[in-house]
Parts: structure tokens; C-alpha cells; sequence
């Protein structure tokens, strides 16, 4: 049975059963491995990814709730996004592996609240843990593309 | 330092060695040549006219090849740094590659010959090797110059990837790539002075892999999809040391996708198409398991036997092997025992999970050609040996290709390879060569051991009239991490350096005449493991914060107090650090309003870091602010990534002290996932400031000594608060 996904600007006829979570069908299926498995629970924020440019884990999200929803990954922020920018720009990610999941986080915060100050950023990242320890250059990179000239927009 | 000290220390910084050596020495006296020789037979990689090192392509890219893993600890970028200044090789043009399973080319001097990455050094052990590598290639390429432009090869400068001469002459690596492949390389290449180094040392050797880790395309081997491949998860034992006594896979097998279900010597393995299909046919299967041999225990009673052998209540087993160890003594011990104590403690630690967020995984092709494992390998000659024996193929005939790993923190280095061969047992039950991926759920990680072992202190100390110690006596009880190891490593009879380490070779013990220091190892069935820094994780702990109390008992400032004992100790390099910190945090200037300052100094790998951290109690629990840290590294590679490990390793130890807590009931692991397993998160992250001490010395770790200093210092700033010292972990109790 056939399920229509619409990912990064593409409609997308997956096989998967209906019950099946976002992120193996994102990844098992469609070959979208940025978004990374992390806890499974909604815990870690690993598998963020944008449903109508509001952050939902993609583990915990069976496909047959999306409905409509225009899913964002961050294969489908193109590379070039301020934030992309900005983490490369400060050296953020050090194993990486979160990395995809946060940078997906910072882009909701920043569509809701482009100019968050530090409440604001560590309010919206407190869902996205990050082992490696790279939280103040997360919100420093985060800044930095708050205050780059492009506009930032999921 | 006397000698049996002097053993011990070099037990500690051998300890690798000696752990893979003696399973090294059966695989050569399997094949009867050589230890190097026999982990490469069946080896087929070839190397190139410039090295195993290097590589050079016409377009002017130069690849360094690296032998470690990176997992987030920025060695690739600091590894080829080193090749780069010695070639003068463009930076933007060089690009790092992750070398094959070898022993004899890739073997870390540090780990006994044997292919590796821990005990941080990666760049310490690759440091000559590397610069001699890229200055034999810089030579090949100048004398190639020479020969093609009719110069005197001494006329001839490379600068930023540029050869050239003053008639004008220039060109690229790349351009001379062929007629440079047919020097013979020189035997010993001189290296540069490194008063002329242009990279080395500055902000621009960053890293090659955060644009990878940005948009999605950096690979780890979660992310491994080959043709045919399938996907396994295994039921494990709820209780360490259990085994299957039977199950029933009729439900398993009903999952659409579920392709087989085996029974292997870790539990009993799903496999299936899809990563979903194996998790819905795992969580179906039942299992029933035989407990006999199991771990029954809590980690409650874990720490009571343990506190009870320390007190004494009960009697430690008098023989050498099993009873209490000295690992530091000089005076008359019965002196230590006796007289007022200044300062006496207790401390305990719990057991600790290295929760990295890609839970272990693992590829393996097993039955068509050489078996091959795909995966973030961080001991891959271990890794071979493991496997090889799976197999019965020879070790070097294990292909690995080493991918990103979503951190380890010493996790995937074990003596075991414990979801290595677990993968390669399924691989083998499916056989063909068909591609395996063992995927660990969360769940799955957080419950299978080898955790950073559950430690108990005791500390009494007795000062002299100026409040400095007078007696040291010091009681350690906790597993050994080394009796993991292969039969005939050290551990067994001897010291296991890694449960003292930071307490042994203390400065503070330096500076006392009189120390009793002990240490006993009893079993329990919680596998355990290295944690970030190791020993230094609760040894450090307990010299620092005991030292703040000293401190604190003669009212003494507690930097001032450490000042007297390292001039004691003649620990210039403590003493560096700490006024390096001190001098940048303010220390002798009031903290912000509100915030609290506690400070604390350790040496791990060959590194000595001190922190300043400025602590506040909030909604019940301390947050910490600014942390000002300051680094001997040795020579600095790339000072921006040694402030990412000295941030990354604060967070890494603060989570541990705040909330890190493993605990057992009736020897089943408490904790599934980060519900309840809770680390630091962003809001709660400090911000660290990173100062490095100028040094000409080589090059030493950075990867673990940033972690186990935040604790003592966030604990020694509770203390100024309330007065009373914090002796157990976690800070934050659940």
C-alpha cells in the first residue's frame, strides 16, 4: 500500500505500512540519512526534521499522521543555508552526528524569532542533545546567522 | 618518583600495548613470524610511491591519510596540519582520507604497534611520523623541480602548495605529481625548525568535515545502505551473564520483513529488510534466559560490599592477587593511620554510561571473499582479531573500512569488540557475503555494560603545623577495567593503572612525606570499561576536592594552597596552568554578583588543564556559568580545536558530575534511555573560555584531560557556598 510523503518539495509514493515512523522511511526507503536515529522517544532531537516549518521528531512521527504536511530535512536546506553557513563558519559539529537535528531546530527557531537573544535560543535547543559538548558553539552559530543579511526562512 | 612507581606510571601509558600485545603474541605464534608481519598477512593494501601517508593528484589536491578515527575529537584536522607544514602544502587543497585496517602502516606506537585510537594520541603518537612523511614527500617534489628546471634542488622554495624558483619557474603539487613519484624517497628528510612553522599553531587548521556534518552527507555507518543489505537487532539477557535457555521466534517471523531469526552467543538475533521490520520483530520474540550465572545483584549492594572492604568490616583476600595493592607508600604507613585527621572522607561514584549518540552498529559481509566490516572502527587491529576469530580467517585479511562515528568516549575500543562480533556472528549465520547491519536501539546501548566502573574512596589526611599534609592514607575500591583484558595482560597481578591513575602520580601525594595508597579490584558482573580520561574521572575528583577542604581547614585560599604544595611537588607545569587560569578568571577579584568561584587542576594523557568555574545554586541544582580553562597540550596543532575539546570535554565531565547515574536493581539495569538517563543540555551548558600555555614540548592529548576537571571545580565552588563538601555523584540526585 502506497503513501504519499511530501519531502523537501517532492511528493513521494513510499511503501512502508502506515505505522511506520518518519524516520525509517526518511531513511530505510527514501535514502534520506541526514536524519539521524538518536533515542527512538522523542528525547535526543536527532531526527528533527520541519513539518510545515515546526520542528517534529521524526521517530516518534508514524507516517499516517503527517497528512499534508510539507516535511523538511536537512538534505533539504540545500548546503548553503545561513545556519549551514554559520556551523562551518565556527567550526560546530565535532562527531556530527546531532548535528542535523540541531541545525533542523535552530531553523524553526529562527523562521518563529529571528532575532532570539540567549533565552530564546537555549528555550528552543534544549530538545537537542549534543554528547560532544558543542552547545555554546551551537549558540554562538546561531546567532551568527541570526545576524547574516540573508533573511532565513525554512 | 621511585621505581616501582615508576613501573606502575609506565604500565598506565602502556597499558594498551601490553592489553593487545599479549593477544597479538598468540596470533604471531599462530603463523610463527613477527607480531607486525603476522596482523598483515593476508593484507592486500597497497601504498603508494609517496607513502601510506600521502597522496598527491594532478588537479594539486593533497590527501593525508589518517589512521585514527575521528569522532568528533578534530584529529583529522590536526593530523593533517602536521603533513601540510612540512610539505607547505596548500591548506585549502588538502583533504583527509581514513586509512585501511594495518597494523605494520598504521599501527600507534602509544597502543603497542597495534592500529588504535585512545588514551589520547592520535596526534601525540603521529606527530614525528607524520612530519617526517610530509617532508620526504616536500623533497621528492623539490628535487623532481630540479631535475625537470636544471636548478640546484637548494634554489628551489615551496610555499602555500607553490614550488618554484627565482628564473621564474613555479608549479603546483599536481603538476608534478609523476616526475616526483619516481624519486626515491629520502631516509631521514629534515624537518623544519618550528619557530618557522606557518600553519602549525594558527587559527586557520580547522576542521575538514564540518561541511559533511552540516548538510546531512557525512557517513557513519547508521547510514551504511548496500545492496541486499539487511538489518539485525538482537534481545539481550535483562541481566549481565545470562544466556538463552530457549525462546520462541512464531510472532518475530509474522513481521513483514522479518527474514530469519538465529540464535547467537549474545542473545538471539532478528534479521530482516528494513530497520522497523527488525525492531517490531525483535520486540515480538520471546525469550527465556538462564540466569544461573547471571550478575543478581543492585549497584546498592555493589557499593556496600564495596564500602565494607574499605572500612575493613570486611576482610580483603590475603593474597597479592585479589587482596589489597599499594599503589603509592613512602613512610611509615602506621603513621598515616594515626594522629587527628584534618580532612576524612568518603566518596562514591556510580557507574556511568558513555551514551553516544550514535548507539552502537555495526556491517559485516561474512562467507563470499574476505570478510569485510564497514563501520567506526576505533580499534581495528583488535577489531581484526576479534573477528578472526569468528571466521578462522588470519587478521589481516579482515578488511575495515572506518567510517564517522557518532563519538565513542572509549566505548567502541574494547578488548571484545563486543557488537563487532556480534554483528559478525549474524553475518556469518547469513553467510554469502550478504551485507549485515546490527543496529543497538537506545535501549539496547544504555544496557549493555562496560560502563565507567562504580568507584569507592577513602581519604584521610593529617597536616603539618601549616596546614599542608603530613599523612596521606587513601583507600580505592572499584572493578577493574583491565581484567577485561586477554589472559597475560597486566591487571591481573599487578597495580590495574587505569583505576588509579591521577591519584597515583599526584603532585599532592609528591608533596606529602608520608603516603599509604591502596587499591583493591573485587569482580562483579557489570561489564566495565574506559569513560573519558578514565581514572582521572573519580581520581581527580577526590585529590581536588579533598585539597579545597585542606585548604579550607587552614584557611588557606585554595589556589594559594595548591601553589605551596605544587612548589613542593616541583610541578612547574601545575603551577602554570593554575596561575594561567587564575590570572584570567580574576581569581583575586570578586565573581560576578550572585556567582561563586571554585577552581581545580589535574594531569591526564600527558596534558594538564585548570579551571576556574563560576557556579550558582538554581531551582535546587548548581548551573554553571563561565568556566575560564587553561591548557598544556605541549606544542598547540590547532588552537581552535583544542578549545572545542576543552568545551566539549567541561560539558562531557559536567554532565557526569551533575547528573550521570547508571544503577542496577536485582541486576537489571535501571536506565533505558535519555529519560531516564539524563544529560547536560544546552540551557545548562556553561561557557568556556580556553587559554593554551605556550610550549615547545611535543604535542600531547587533548581529547579526555578536559573532562574530569569541571566536577572538582564546580564541587570545590559548592563548598565556598554551603561550607560542606559533595561526596557522592551525581550532584543532582533523581
Amino acid at each position: 500500500m502506497a503513501t504519499t510523503v511530501d519531502v523537501n518539495g517532492r511528493a513521494l509514493n513510499v511503501n512502508s505500512s502506515p505505522d511506520t515512523p518518519l524516520l525509517w522511511v526518511l531513511r530505510d526507503e527514501l535514502g534520506l540519512t541526514g536524519t539521524k536515529y538518536g533515542c527512538g522517544v522523542a528525547q535526543c532531537g536527532a531526527c528533527t526534521v520541519l513539518a510545515d516549518g515546526q520542528p517534529i521528531r521524526a521517530c516518534q512521527t508514524p507516517i499516517s499522521a503527517l497528512g499534508s504536511a510539507k516535511i523538511t530535512t536537512i538534505e533539504g536546506l540545500g548546503g548553503q543555508h545561513p545556519l549551514q553557513t554559520a556551523w562551518v563558519k565556527l567550526d560546530v559539529p565535532q562527531c556530527g552526528y546531532c548535528q542535523s537535528g540541531q541545525i533542523m531546530s535552530a531553523c524553526a527557531l529562527l523562521a518563529a524569532n529571528p532575532k532570539p537573544d540567549d533565552d530564546a535560543i537555549t528555550a528552543a535547543m534544549d530538545g537537542n542533545i549534543c554528547r560532544c559538548g558543542a552547545y555554546q558553539r551551537i549558540r554562538a552559530a546561531i546567532k551568527d546567522a541570526a545576524a547574516a543579511p540573508v533573511e532565513t526562512t525554512a | 618518583m621511585n621505581k616501582p612507581l615508576k613501573n606502575i606510571v609506565a604500565a598506565a601509558s602502556r597499558r594498551e600495548v601490553l592489553v593487545v600485545g599479549a593477544t597479538l603474541a598468540g596470533a604471531s605464534l599462530l603463523v610463527g613470524c613477527s607480531l607486525p608481519d603476522a596482523l598483515s598477512a593476508g593484507s592486500k593494501i597497497e601504498v603508494g610511491a609517496f607513502g601510506p601517508f600521502l597522496k598527491f593528484s594532478p588537479d594539486g589536491t593533497v590527501t593525508v591519510i589518517s589512521k585514527h578515527i575521528e569522532f568528533g575529537q578534530g584529529n583529522h584536522a590536526g593530523l593533517a596540519a602536521i603533513a601540510a607544514e612540512e610539505l607547505d602544502a596548500d591548506w585549502d587543497k588538502v583533504k583527509v582520507e581514513q586509512a585501511a585496517a594495518s597494523a605494520k602502516l598504521y599501527g600507534n606506537a602509544i597502543m603497542g604497534g597495534t592500529q588504535g585510537t585512545g588514551g589520547s594520541s592520535a596526534i601525540a603518537n603521529s606527530w614525528t611520523q607524520l612530519r617526517t612523511a610530509g617532508a620526504a614527500a616536500r623533497a621528492m617534489f623539490v628535487s623532481a623541480a630540479a631535475t625537470k628546471w636544471g636548478v640546484p634542488a637548494g634554489e628551489i622554495t615551496v610555499a602555500n602548495g607553490v614550488i618554484a624558483h627565482a628564473s621564474g619557474k613555479q608549479a603546483g603539487f599536481g603538476d608534478l605529481v609523476a616526475e616526483a613519484a619516481k624519486v626515491a624517497p629520502p631516509t631521514a628528510p629534515k624537518l623544519k625548525d618550528p619557530k618557522t612553522f606557518t600553519l602549525i599553531g594558527t587559527d586557520r587548521v580547522r576542521r575538514k568535515d564540518a561541511q559533511a556534518k552540516s548538510n546531512g552527507t557525512a557517513r557513519y555507518t547508521q547510514d551504511v545502505r548496500l545492496p541486499d543489505m539487511l538489518v539485525a537487532m538482537v534481545a539481550h539477557a535483562p541481566k549481565f551473564g545470562a544466556k538463552v535457555k530457549s525462546f520462541d521466534a512464531t510472532e518475530a517471523k509474522k513481521i513483514a520483513g522479518v527474514t530469519a531469526v538465529y540464535e547467537i552467543p549474545t542473545g538471539v538475533a532478528v534479521v530482516a529488510n528494513s530497520t522497523w521490520a527488525a525492531k517490531q520483530g525483535r520486540d515480538a520474540l520471546k525469550v527465556e534466559w538462564d540466569e544461573a550465572k547471571a550478575e543478581q545483584r543492585g549497584s546498592a549492594q555493589i557499593l556496600a560490599a564495596f564500602k565494607d572492604l574499605a572500612s575493613g568490616k570486611t576482610a580483603a583476600p590475603d593474597d597479592k592477587k585479589t587482596g589489597w595493592k599499594s599503589f603509592e607508600s613512602k613512610g611509615d604507613a602506621a603513621k598515616a593511620a594515626a594522629g587527628t585527621a584534618a580532612v576524612e572522607v568518603a566518596y562514591d561514584f556510580p557507574y556511568l554510561a558513555h551514551a553516544t549518540m550514535e548507539p552502537m552498529n555495526c556491517v559485516a559481509m561474512v562467507g563470499k571473499g574476505p570478510t569485510r566490516l564497514v563501520f567506526g572502527s576505533q580499534t581495528p587491529t583488535l577489531d581484526q582479531i576479534n573477528t578472526a576469530g569468528i571466521v578462522l580467517a588470519l587478521p589481516g585479511s579482515i578488511e575495515i573500512e572506518t567510517l564517522f562515528a557518532g563519538g565513542s568516549f572509549g566505548r567502541r575500543a574494547n578488548f571484545q569488540s563486543d557488537y563487532v562480533t556480534e554483528c559478525v556472528h549474524i553475518a556469518k549465520k547469513v553467510g554469502k557475503g550478504r551485507p549485515v547491519k546490527l543496529v543497538w536501539t537506545r535501549e539496547d546501548d544504555m544496557r549493555a555494560g562496560y560502563y565507567r566502573p562504580l568507584v569507592h574512596h577513602t581519604v584521610r589526611v593529617t597536616t603539618d603545623a601549616d596546614g599542608y599534609p603530613a599523612t596521606w592514607k587513601h583507600r580505592v575500591v572499584t572493578q577493574s577495567i583491565m581484567k577485561g583484558a586477554p589472559p597475560g595482560s597486566p591487571g591481573g597481578g599487578g597495580v590495574d593503572a587505569t583505576a588509579v591513575e591521577g591519584a597515583l602520580g599526584s603532585p599532592y601525594l609528591k608533596a606529602t612525606p608520608i603516603v599509604d595508597a591502596q587499591l583493591i579490584t573485587p569482580d562483579a558482573g557489570v561489564p566495565v570499561l574506559w569513560w573519558r580520561s578514565v581514572g582521572a574521572t573519580h581520581t581527580a575528583y577526590v585529590m581536588e576536592h579533598t585539597v579545597d577542604q585542606l585548604a579550607k581547614k587552614a584557611g588557606k585560599d585554595p589556589v594559594e594552597y595548591r601553589r605551596a604544595l605544587y612548589q613542593k611537588a616541583g610541578a612547574a607545569r601545575h603551577l602554570a596552568v593554575l596561575n594561567l587560569a587564575a590570572e584570567k578568571a580574576g581569581w583575586t577579584t570578586p565573581a560576578t554578583d550572585g556567582w561563586t568561584r571554585g577552581v581545580a587542576v589535574h594531569e591526564s594523557f600527558g596534558s594538564v588543564v585548570a579551571q576556574v568555574a563560576e557556579v550558582k545554586m538554581e531551582n535546587g541544582q548548581p548551573k554553571v556559568g563561565r568556566v575560564v580553562t587553561a591548557v598544556d597540550c605541549g606544542t598547540a596543532i590547532s588552537p581552535d580545536q583544542i578549545a572545542a575539546q576543552m568545551e566539549g570535554g567541561t560539558c562531557y565531565g559536567l554532565s557526569a558530575a551533575l547528573f550521570g547515574n547508571i544503577t542496577l536493581t536485582g541486576g537489571v539495569v535501571d536506565q533505558q534511555n535519555f529519560d531516564t538517563y539524563r544529560v547536560l543540555r544546552n540551557s545548562e551548558a556553561p561557557t568556556v573560555e580556553t587559554y593554551i600555555v605556550a610550549s615547545a614540548n611535543p604535542p600531547s592529548g587533548v581529547g579526555e584531560p578536559g573532562t574530569p576537571v569541571i566536577g572538582p571545580a564546580v564541587a570545590n565552588a559548592l563548598l565556598a557556598i554551603t561550607g560542606q563538601p559533595t561526596l557522592s555523584q551525581p550532584f543532582v540526585k533523581a
